[in-house]
């Protein structure tokens, strides 16, 4: 056609030059104007995975700049460095080089707790995040893998974090090793042998340390960022989900593009996270391991805990009881070439509530699809409330996983509030099977109780608190409508009715079925409906005509 | 003033001004509660112990017995020695105010004068360890080595950072910040409450001036990397990066997502 459309495209600028030369080598225009059109709804509460993210850039950061000093070997040597309290201390070199860092090195302890930091905050994101996630719904069709993923990604961090805690063979993780030891052994017939494979011999050995530096820096990191790299993709694939509102359905997504908006304070952002670790870090200590002194088999402190994120196991191993009802827990079986014993007073508590958690948590997307018989796509969230039973569940799990976690601090509890440690012990033992009940119930009630709020707001209105005294000697509270948008959010919600068994080509309804129905009818019996267009419309016609229909009344009888 | 007169009404007006009175009268207690450091001394005259044994009998006898020989509702003191007694009655945990799983410090009941009668008094009934040596007590052992002993004997219960911890049924090994060397060396030597006894056997004296050095140390050198969130380990930690780390990071994106939708 015209020549312009021959000559070539001639930038003015050096920017302009520079991006135009790049663009036609890579094609990275049709990527950005792809990513950057990518809209993301805004809420705070979409952050939480932004966060994680950030953490672990954060971790990689000054993880690699502690690579450079420490040295993960577990040869003796003599602590010589200027420390005075274990000057002519004997100590593994991975505790020596630990030390090292935290007070020869510039800035070592500095790093060493940005470190330890930001793995506390990369693993309380990521629950938060899962949290979110669950409460609001986002795990459903089509989210349903990249949910898995996230379990996934939550327990490589739980693994990254526990190999870190135990590198710098201070007397703190030692203990910790020592116990994840003893669970290994507890596991019948090939415990022992896993344990001498992981060890390299007898418990603590002297390849451990080395072993767990590999695990730490090389394979759980790297399985972590494939995770990732998977887990944004299919964000990517499936759009980001948001809250309802007016104007807001399961084919659109209402927010701001990628570039500008999103890109600019998503930058922001891990600025901020990072200012937030360093500002901790530069004024709060962290695995002080100077205190701890180096490992050795037979002392140990009290106080000895896990990181936040393996605490919850750690309490299970203290509210395990060693007898139950006159019968101990451990046995020792005698087979024709020995005895064998059988701990189930460590073996169960170790591996029962972390296997009931984590069964239940990569399981979940299904049962309620199961259940609800609901196939469609979703990504508009349910509030909550609109989900009782869901947010119930939830709030159970949240309950026992919190009593396992508060039980690993059961020592502190008894000497910081004054009570006896056996009572804490017993009362942890009976709620941790009492208070998911509890919560269950307590969390249903309120959420149902909620949605008839809302359910009243959105046909009455509001209360102003306003009464005004009808000519007749009445009184009344005036009550204001909401406008559209608010009460668009409390009556546009998804309410499913519990569904009876269905019967299959045969007309038989199948066990399978039946029980479906039977759970069908468990979420969903006591359901809140949302309010009806024509009920709406009832309620507000009826209400403005009651007061002028008395007023009225009142002039007619003047 | 007229600044400040201009500022009352401020929205924080009242909370400062609550800030300044808790720590105005915290302040003041503080100052007014700090109790005397107890000295050594190690020779009893015929005087102090008949006043000892008067002291014993009004306040102690009810317990303890008459001629310290013990009841159902407390252990006989006969050749507990004068260690045990300066430490109990020093550190204000006797006489207790109430039975109950172990005595609890309280401000202390008798003065010095008082202290070292009753301890003349009971070390007169039999032979116990003594009040120890101020040799021993100085501070000036070795650090490292104290800090050997202190986490294979004692951190158990103490806390490797002598932050204290939990024993059973109520009882509980106390925080060690703040405790005088000699009572240090007085609660080794006679094992109050719960705590074993460290006899010059197990844990020879010029060990024990280690581990007191080791204290020493560790409190005078504070924490290196900042506050130390109570030398508890991990509990405070992850209580820390759950309330604070992440409510500020809350707040944080709270505010990044306020100006719009």
């Amino acid at each position: 056609m015209s020549t312009a459309a021959e000559t070539p495209y001639k930038p003015a600028t050096a920017t302009g030059r520079i991006t135009d030369f790049v663009d036609q080598r890579v094609g990275g225009s049709g990527l950005l104007r792809e990513f950057g059109r990518k809209v993301f709804p805004d809420h705070w509460s979409f952050m939480f995975g932004e966060v994680a993210l950030y953490s672990f850039v954060i971790l990689l950061l000054s993880g690699t700049f502690l690579t450079f000093f420490f040295d993960p070997s577990m040869a003796e040597s003599v602590y010589n460095g200027s420390y005075v309290p274990l000057k002519g201390v004997d100590m593994s070199v991975a505790m020596n080089s630990t030390l090292n860092i935290s007070f020869d090195i510039r800035g070592g302890l500095f790093m060493r707790q940005v470190h330890h930091w930001s793995a506390l905050l990369f693993t309380a994101s990521i629950a938060v995040h899962m949290l979110r996630v669950f409460f609001t719904g986002a795990f459903r069709k089509p989210r349903e893998l990249n949910w898995v993923v996230g379990g996934v990604l939550l327990i490589l961090s739980l693994a990254d974090g526990f190999t870190g805690y135990s590198l710098p063979d201070d007397l703190l993780s030692g203990n910790g090793l020592r116990i994840i030891q003893g669970v290994i052994s507890s596991i019948p017939v090939i415990g022992t042998y896993i344990s001498f494979f992981l060890f390299g011999g007898e418990f603590p050995g002297t390849a451990i340390i080395g072993r767990l530096y590999v695990l730490h820096i090389l394979l759980v990191p790297a399985m972590i960022l494939l995770m990732i790299a998977i887990h944004l993709f299919m964000v990517v694939v499936h759009k980001h989900t948001q809250y309802p509102g007016p104007g807001r359905n399961d084919r659109n997504v209402v927010g701001y593009p990628l570039g500008p908006v999103y890109a600019a304070k998503a930058g922001g952002f891990f600025f901020i996270i990072f200012g937030v670790i360093a500002a901790i870090a530069a004024l709060f200590t962290i695995n002080p391991i100077w205190n701890y002194g180096p490992y050795d088999p037979s002392p140990i402190s009290a106080g000895t805990q896990p990181d936040w994120y393996i605490g919850w196991v750690d309490g299970a191993l203290r509210l395990m009881p060693g007898w139950l009802l006159g019968i101990p827990l451990e046995w020792n079986i005698p087979f024709p070439w020995g005895v064998n014993t059988l701990s189930l007073n460590v073996l169960i508590p170790a591996l029962v509530p972390a296997g009931i958690v984590f069964t239940v948590l990569f399981i979940y997307p299904w049962i309620e699809r199961w259940v609800t018989k609901d196939d469609r796509e979703h990504h508009v969230l349910d509030r909550p409330r609109n989900a009782p039973t869901r947010t119930a569940i939830g709030m159970a799990g949240f309950t026992f996983y919190c009593v396992l976690w508060a039980a690993a601090s059961s020592d502190l509890i008894a000497t910081h509030f004054n009570v006896s440690l056996n009572d804490v012990i017993y009362w942890l033992r009976a709620l941790l099977f009492l208070g998911p009940i509890v919560a269950f119930t307590v969390t249903k009630r309120i959420a149902l109780a909620l949605q008839r709020k809302d359910r009243e707001i959105a046909l009455h209105g509001r209360e102003t608190g306003r009464i005004v005294r009808l000519p007749h000697g009445e009184y009344q509270e005036v009550h204001a409508q909401v406008d559209d948008y608010k009460r668009f959010k409390l009556v546009g919600y998804e309410s499913p009715e519990p569904s009876a068994g269905v019967p299959n080509r045969n007309g038989i309804v199948t066990k399978q079925e039946k029980r479906r129905a039977l759970l069908s009818r468990f979420f969903f019996e006591d359901r809140v409906a949302p309010a009806t267009p024509a009920e709406l419309h009832a309620a507000h016609g009826h209400g403005h005509e009651e007061i002028e229909a008395s007023d009225k009344t009142k002039e007619v009888a003047r | 003033m007229k600044a400040l007169s201009q500022k009352r009404r401020h929205p924080l007006a009242a909370v400062a001004l609550l800030l300044l009175g808790l720590m105005l009268t915290g302040g003041l207690y503080a100052v007014a509660t700090t109790a005397n450091q107890a000295k050594a001394a190690t020779t009893y005259s015929a005087n102090d112990v008949q006043e000892g044994g008067k002291l014993f009998i009004a306040n102690c006898a009810t317990c303890h017995g008459m001629g310290a020989s013990g009841s159902p509702d407390g252990p006989s003191l006969v050749g507990v020695g004068a260690a045990a007694v300066d430490f109990q009655v020093a550190t204000g945990r006797m006489p207790m105010q109430a039975q109950g799983p172990q005595a609890l410090q309280k401000p202390r009941q008798f003065n010095d004068e008082q202290t070292h009668e009753l301890a003349a008094y009971v070390a007169s009934l039999g032979a116990g360890p003594a009040i120890p040596e101020a040799k021993y007590t100085d501070g000036g052992g070795d650090a490292a080595n104290g800090g050997v002993l202190f986490r294979v004997n004692c951190a158990m219960c103490h806390n490797a950072a002598a932050a204290g911890g939990a024993l059973t049924r109520g009882k509980f090994a106390p925080a060690l910040a703040g405790v005088s060397n000699q009572h240090i060396y007085e609660a080794m030597v006679t094992g109050p409450q719960n705590m074993p006894v460290f006899n010059d056997a197990n844990i020879t004296p010029s060990d024990k001036r280690d581990i007191i050095t080791f204290l020493d140390t560790i409190e005078a050198t504070g924490s290196p990397g900042g506050a130390a969130l109570g030398s508890l380990g991990p509990v405070s930690e992850g209580l820390f990066i759950w309330i604070a780390g992440l409510g500020v990071v809350i707040a944080f994106t709270v505010w990044l997502t306020s100006r719009t939708s």
